[in-house]
């Protein structure tokens, strides 16, 4: 089953919270360098699946990873900025790389300036904050990104610049990226691959075969509109 | 100056350095609460010490570990926080104590005592106090990075049990040291305070740590001076101090 592309197998996953099966029967495999996006509306244990992805959480079944290393961002509420240290991003990029060029290179790479360096993290804005946070997470040039909801509470401009970002990196990088998301717009620009996700697996495939009209409405209720990019 | 006051002043000022340095790491509102509830907890072991003439850091710690442990059990057995467990236990605690605290003893107990230091005591603390720095030294980013968030510190290797324990001791640690010298009501501002104070005035988290010792253990030495001076009680005046320093920051503060 395991070939030298596959980065995740996952099989027969069950995770269960308090009682409450959150995830049942979960089973896909993820190949090198695709983009796999994670849809699902709220509640349905997205955030759950990356974190056991993870061991962030006790499961049932097999997780199998091959890769060297991976890097994960939480969700934005998962993540403290303000009552902290003093610290600012060179010392927060400092518990990664101790060498200083690295992590300049690494600010002209995601489009911050290099004096942000010095700035605390509460004198970053969340667009920026958040894009310091993806340059932290490739500092250590992993094979796998898991980003969750990366760009909840950044402006529409902002999100964009989030989102092409991290498509250069996957580009230039050889990247496999796992995403949870609700925007549909990322998921048809985006996605090579696509997981629906409601407690249980909806669909799974490249997202212009699984993405039906019909299977939005399943997964998401009435009331989701469907809409698609012309691609280019 | 006398031998006495030149101990009180490095034992004190020692104790005031770590608890400066731990405490820059207890800025969150859960565990600056923690500070205190443990200190509060050291009473009944403080009385005993004093009724029974040992070492009041000594019975600090057996009553520390004990109230920890009573705490673990309950958290296991309810469902209830960490938070409100500590609480119904630190004030059993308080009140147990002063079942069989002497009432001349009072003082002593809640206000500290910087008299009568051994050389021998003096010596054993520095050698603590030591330890504590380097093993705080060692968990301090991986602390860091755990309070921004616990998933991202366990998903860069960090492990998070470990790291929790050996902060946990320290804490326990530095409060029994602390009880000697600031009594069983005033540990939490030994490190919450200048940790607050170097907040003010630093602008990344080197000066920080830093700013926040020199803080911790300068109140110390001038509460300790104070008391030679006035005759009144160290404690309060080292917490007095703190708090001096602490408003010094405040007018100190470089605005953005």
């Amino acid at each position: 089953m395991l070939n030298e592309s596959t980065v995740l197998t996952v099989d027969k996953l069950q995770i269960a919270y308090e009682g409450d099966q959150v995830i049942s029967d979960l089973s896909f495999t993820v190949n090198k360098g695709e983009i796999l996006i994670i849809l699902g509306p709220n509640g349905a244990g997205k955030t759950t699946l990356l974190r056991a992805l993870q061991g962030l959480l006790p499961y049932q079944g097999l997780v199998s990873w091959n890769a060297q290393k991976i890097s994960y961002l939480p969700p934005q509420e998962f993540l403290q900025r303000h009552n902290l240290p003093p610290l600012t991003v060179k010392e927060f990029y400092s518990f990664k790389t101790s060498d200083l060029n690295s992590a300049k290179s690494m600010m002209t790479e995601i489009g911050l300036d290099e004096n942000i360096l010095s700035h605390q993290f509460s004198e970053l804005s969340t667009g920026q904050f958040q894009r310091m946070l993806v340059g932290w997470a490739l500092l250590d040039n992993p094979d796998v990104l898991i980003l969750d909801e990366p760009t909840s509470g950044i402006d529409i401009g902002g999100e964009e610049t989030i989102y092409s970002l991290l498509h250069k990196f996957w580009k230039n990088q050889n990247l496999t990226i796992l995403l949870v998301t609700h925007d549909l717009n990322v998921v048809w620009e985006y996605a090579t691959q696509v997981i629906c996700l409601n407690k249980q697996q909806m669909c799974m495939g490249k997202p212009d075969e699984v993405l039906t009209p019909e299977q939005l409405k399943k997964l998401y209720g009435t009331g989701v509109k469907f809409y698609k990019h012309q691609h280019r | 100056m006398s031998t006495e006051i030149l101990l009180a002043l490095i034992l004190s000022g020692t104790v005031g350095a770590i608890a400066g340095y731990l405490g820059s790491l207890m800025l969150s509102k859960r565990m600056s609460l923690m500070g205190g509830a443990l200190g509060h907890l050291t009473l009944p072991g403080v009385a005993l010490a004093l009724l029974y003439d040992f070492d009041v850091s000594l019975g600090a710690t057996l009553f520390l570990a004990l109230g920890v442990l009573i705490i673990w059990l309950l958290e296991q057995k309810t469902r209830l926080h960490l938070e409100a467990l500590t609480a119904v236990v630190f004030s059993t605690s308080l009140a147990t104590a002063f079942l069989f605290l002497p009432k001349k003893e009072f003082d002593i107990a809640l206000l500290g005592d910087v008299s009568k230091i051994s050389p021998v005591t003096v010596f054993i603390t520095v050698i603590i106090a030591l330890l504590l720095f380097f093993t705080v030294k060692k968990i301090y980013s991986s602390m860091v990075l755990a309070s921004i968030s616990s998933d991202l510190a366990q998903t860069s290797g960090v492990n998070l049990k470990l790291n929790n324990t050996l902060y946990l001791i320290c804490i326990a640690v530095t409060v029994a040291l602390g009880v000697r010298i600031v009594g069983g009501l005033m540990t939490a501002a030994l490190l919450a305070i200048p940790a607050c104070t170097a907040k003010n005035i630093s602008s990344n988290l080197k000066q920080y740590t830093i700013i926040s010792t020199i803080a911790g253990s300068l109140a110390c030495v001038l509460g300790v001076i104070a008391y030679a001076i006035l005759d009144i009680p160290a404690g309060p005046l080292i917490i007095i101090a703190s708090a001096l320093l602490f408003l010094v920051s405040v007018f100190k503060q470089h605005t953005e």
